[in-house]
């Protein structure tokens, strides 16, 4: 057997290709109820009176609920009320909800509610947030119940700020020859999954609260569900079909709290909540924005000496997993590099925009833009070829992380080499710029990046293995199919360390949480790792059991035995031996005596040694490992009226060992792809109050298919000892630098600093503009 | 206030004749999903965006969100679930061209109608097809190795003599 690195078909594509694999909302049996919100359409305002009476007379309506204080909730800190009942702080915050027969029935009695609002002044970007004389976006942010190592500045917009204070800052700036300063600015945007979020709830009549929802967190919905409303915690059972996309969104448990809501509001009957598209780029959490300050001091010959960072992350209205991202930003604030001396303040800066979710990368795509657009800024001054400054201080073995970590051979991966590699593919040599003619530049830029995951210092995840009488297996793990095809690498795995037929081991799609064991969280690029260490240990229970069933049988000690190609035989004799599927329930000799019963396995991992960062310095381990990677993207510019087309998108990442080859490099493709629609197109347009005007995919418009670029994607292996086989995390990298090297390429093709995203030929304008840039012929 | 009145029709899908009651101001999406169970089109967007809703009409890629039911009375529907182990869906598997699959009953009605329309599509014409859709997951690279591929195949086996 020999499935490590092959390209094995997911085990789930002919239910995708076919349209049989189910999705939440996919369920529509008869008596459902339907909910529907009422948003608010002011980003600032106070609720100065809810009318419900109209919309209760709707034929079919069974439940309305507004203006009823429920417990705030809220990762990080308690701030968030599921029903906004004073006061609104973002534009499309839910205010009411009804719950009725039919989706019709209930939008019909959701537009019958009539909600008064007086406006108030908004707080509209995080520069402006952290203004003395700001408007307050929580008054009350002294009294809020929050987790113990998020540190809220009550009286300002601050919910969270972590330092970074490595080295001595003098030191490094007397050493620095030369030094450059750029700031960086850009607004929240979406993840825009193809599935709108959307949750379902029925509460049993012995209180068992049953909720199925499109999520990559359902043990998180059941813990907060328990958390927040105070039913006891093996009492909510959640349940997840297959996701239709993920990336960060729908880790963040919020509409499962209001379908929670409706449903106690309606009885308990089942209810079931939909987002429409606009609510979900408004009402849901969104893709976090940042305005950034980065200070970067080298030496002559570019040896960078000093950074000085300052990050203001746009939270949005409530902090919920903002503050989590801003200290993730902190912890690996430099990019990939081994730099001594380091000062960052990293902000989760409350502001009346739509708050945040994680998104894929977990705020490293934002802060890389700001590091990698200033590494070009200072290979610029300094003369240097971008690359080399960037090979030259490269983060290694034996440099430490920004948070002090030491880092050796496994737990980073080997950055020089990926540059080495990108080199060759991009044909640096041959310059960075080519006029080709006709108006139009040819230019290349690139970045490098790198990750570890700050998730919760125990996070862990469990697998279980049931053997079918024909010797076939089931793999049950707490991740979620959110389309990374993880469930499909853990069969590999298992098949790999049985050393059966692929075919002979069945992967449950589904989630319930009451039947599969806990996964923390399907995000963090962490499943593979975490659930292929489960599976492994799982492999070595049933593997236990069935030598010790054979030994009865076969007369010999479990130690002689060995496990392998569907049978249990003598290793220094594979003549003698029986077959899995005839021990799997267990022996029955032929008198009718029986030994054993069916064979089930169990596996569990969590993350080790991991610290809490110091409040202070930062100092702490926040991941296991960091894996590192190096980008470019080729575009080609339009001289005259400053357009253009991405022609190549490329990235050399180390994962470690591959285990789907395909999969693999579907996920860094795919990762590519949202990174170049980020940098090139995505943002949400604010008007002067703060109200999102784009709330569409016909106006939030990602990428489409004559839009995209050609993709290479290559890897180097630096395998993670400690990992399944060797394998890092995947599923984020390929996002982080792209738009870092497309905002590189493209500063470098039109000649001016492009410091601000989405990269969009108006943006290219407005700068040249600045610069004197005639567009008379126009 | 009482509830809007239903009326009686049967429709065409997938070369069968279903009996339904539909309001007519029931889009074929919801007819299709929630009358009919059959919940391979998507809603992503319910106003023509990202094309996760497309099925075929008369061989036709139509976006069932912006279609009313009543409108395919008389027409021939067909959803992905009137597909079975076409080339098209084969091809997809084997290029990996998804990953959450929730785009994909879409894309491959879409590919299904273009290929019947235009059996060896140029890039040019594969493009302005696609363009209809949404994939938020793969970078459409791997659904272009997965039309062409099947573009070939028509090309050679027209070839042939």
């Amino acid at each position: 057997m020999d499935y490590i690195g092959k390209s094995v078909i997911r085990q789930e594509a002919w239910d995708k290709v076919s349209g049989k694999a189910k999705y939440t909302a996919d369920d529509s049996s008869p008596g459902i109820l339907h909910a529907k919100l009422v948003v608010s359409p002011y980003a600032h305002a106070r609720i100065k009176s809810i009318k419900t009476e109209k919309a209760s007379h709707v034929f079919g309506v069974r439940a309305v609920l507004a203006g009823e204080r429920f417990p705030l909730t809220g990762e990080e800190i308690r701030d968030r009320p599921p029903l906004a009942t004073e006061r609104v702080r973002y534009h499309g915050e839910a205010v009411a909800l009804v719950v009725a027969d039919t989706p019709h029935l209930a939008k019909k009695a959701a537009d019958l509610i009539e909600i008064e609002y007086e406006p108030l002044p908004v707080v509209n970007n995080p520069t402006e947030a952290l203004k003395k004389d700001a408007p307050l976006v929580h008054e009350q942010l002294g009294t809020y119940q929050k987790e113990e190592r998020v540190y809220p500045v009550p009286g300002t917009n601050i919910a969270n700020q972590t330092k970074i204070r490595k080295g001595n800052m003098e030191k490094g700036w007397a050493e620095s020859e030369v030094t450059v300063e750029e700031y960086f600015s850009f607004s929240p945007s979406d993840h825009a999954a193809m599935e709108t979020r959307c949750s379902m709830c029925e509460i049993r009549s012995n209180g068992d609260v049953v909720i199925t929802s499109s999520s990559q967190a359902p043990f998180m919905i059941k813990r907060l569900i328990h958390e927040y409303f105070e039913v006891d915690i093996g009492k909510v059972i959640v349940e997840t079909p297959f996701v239709g996309g993920g990336y960060g969104g729908k880790a963040s448990i919020q509409l499962e709290l209001l379908a929670y809501l409706a449903c106690k509001a309606a009885g308990g009957r089942k209810v079931k909540l939909l987002n429409s598209r606009e609510e979900d780029i408004l009402t849901s959490p969104v893709h976090i924005g940042l305005d950034a300050r980065v200070r970067l001091g080298s030496t002559e010959e570019g040896e960078i000496k000093a950074a000085e960072l300052l990050f203001l992350f746009d939270g949005g209205a409530y902090s919920d997993k903002a503050a989590d991202l801003s200290k993730a930003a902190a912890a690996d604030c430099t990019g990939p590099y081994d730099i001594d001396n380091v000062w960052c303040n990293s902000l989760c800066m409350y502001t009346n925009h739509p708050y945040a979710a994680p998104f894929r990368g977990f705020s490293h795509s934002e802060l890389l833009f700001a590091i990698e657009r200033t590494m070009d800024s200072l290979a610029e001054k300094l003369g240097m070829d971008r690359l080399l400054l960037r090979y030259k201080n490269a983060i290694k073995p034996g440099d430490t992380t920004p948070t002090q970590v030491p880092l050796n051979k496994s737990n980073v991966g080997n950055l020089p080499a990926c540059i080495r590699r990108l080199k060759e593919i991009i044909d640096w040599d041959e310059g960075v710029a080519k006029d080709i003619g006709n108006n139009k530049i040819r230019a290349k830029g690139v970045s490098c990046i790198w990750k570890t995951s700050t998730i919760e210092s125990d996070a862990g995840s469990g697998v279980i293995l049931t053997f079918n009488p024909d010797g076939s297996i089931n793999l049950m793990s707490g991740i979620i199919e959110i389309g990374t095809g993880t469930k499909t690498v853990l069969a590999q795995i298992l098949a790999e360390r049985m050393k059966m037929e692929i075919s002979q081991i069945h992967v449950q799609m589904e989630v319930n949480t009451q039947s599969t064991p806990e996964h923390w969280k399907t995000v963090a690029s962490r499943g593979t790792f975490l659930a292929g260490r489960a599976v492994l240990e799982a492999a070595e229970d049933v593997i236990r059991q069935l030598k010790n069933i054979a030994s009865c049988v076969l007369r010999a000690k479990a130690s002689d035995l060995t496990v392998a190609f569907g049978k249990v035989f003598l290793r220094d004799d594979p003549s003698i031996g029986i077959d899995v599927k005839d021990i799997a329930y267990g022996y029955t000799f032929p008198n009718g005596n029986a030994i054993g019963g069916q064979i089930i396995g169990r596996g569990h991992y969590n993350l080790r040694h991991l610290t809490h960062m110091n409040k202070e310095t930062g100092a702490g381990k926040p991941g296991p490992e960091w894996s590192v990677g190096a980008q470019a993207v080729e575009v080609e510019f339009d001289k005259r009226d400053l357009t253009y087309r991405i022609i190549r998108a490329v990235s050399v990442v180390d994962i470690g060992t591959v285990l789907n080859e395909m999969a693999a490099k579907g996920q860094v493709m795919g990762a590519m792809s949202m990174g170049l629609s980020f940098g090139s197109r995505e943002t949400f347009k604010f008007d002067e109050f703060g109200r999102v005007m784009n709330s569409q995919l016909r106006t939030y418009r990602p990428i489409r298919y004559s839009e995209h670029p050609d993709y290479v994607v290559d890897f180097v292996v630096t395998p993670q000892v400690d990992a399944a086989y060797g394998a890092r995390g995947a599923g984020e990298h390929g996002i982080l630098g792209m738009p870092a090297a497309l905002g590189n390429a493209l500063s470098i093709a039109a000649g001016v600093k492009l410091n601000e995203l989405p990269l969009t030929p108006e943006l290219i304008w407005r700068v040249k503009k600045k610069e004197g840039f005639s567009d008379a012929f126009i | 206030m009482t509830a809007e009145r239903s009326l009686s029709a049967v429709l065409n899908v997938n070369d069968e004749e279903r009996a339904v009651h539909l309001k007519p101001t029931d889009t074929l999406l919801f007819v299709l999903r929630e009358k009919l169970g059959l919940s391979g089109a998507k809603p992503g967007c319910l106003n023509g965006d990202c094309g996760a809703c497309t099925v075929n009409i008369d061989g036709l890629a139509m976006k069932s969100c912006l279609m009313l039911a009543v409108e395919s009375l008389n027409k021939k529907i067909t959803t992905i679930e009137g597909l079975k182990g076409t080339p098209i869906q084969q091809a997809f598997v084997e290029h990996f061209a998804f990953q959450c699959g929730y785009c994909t009953p879409g894309f491959i009605m879409n590919c299904h109608a273009m290929l019947n329309t235009v059996p060896d599509a140029n890039d040019d014409t594969i493009a302005e097809w696609l363009n209809s859709n949404i994939c938020r997951c793969t970078g459409y690279q791997e659904i272009e190795g997965a039309v062409r591929s099947i573009v070939k195949k028509n090309q050679m086996n027209r070839k042939r003599p």
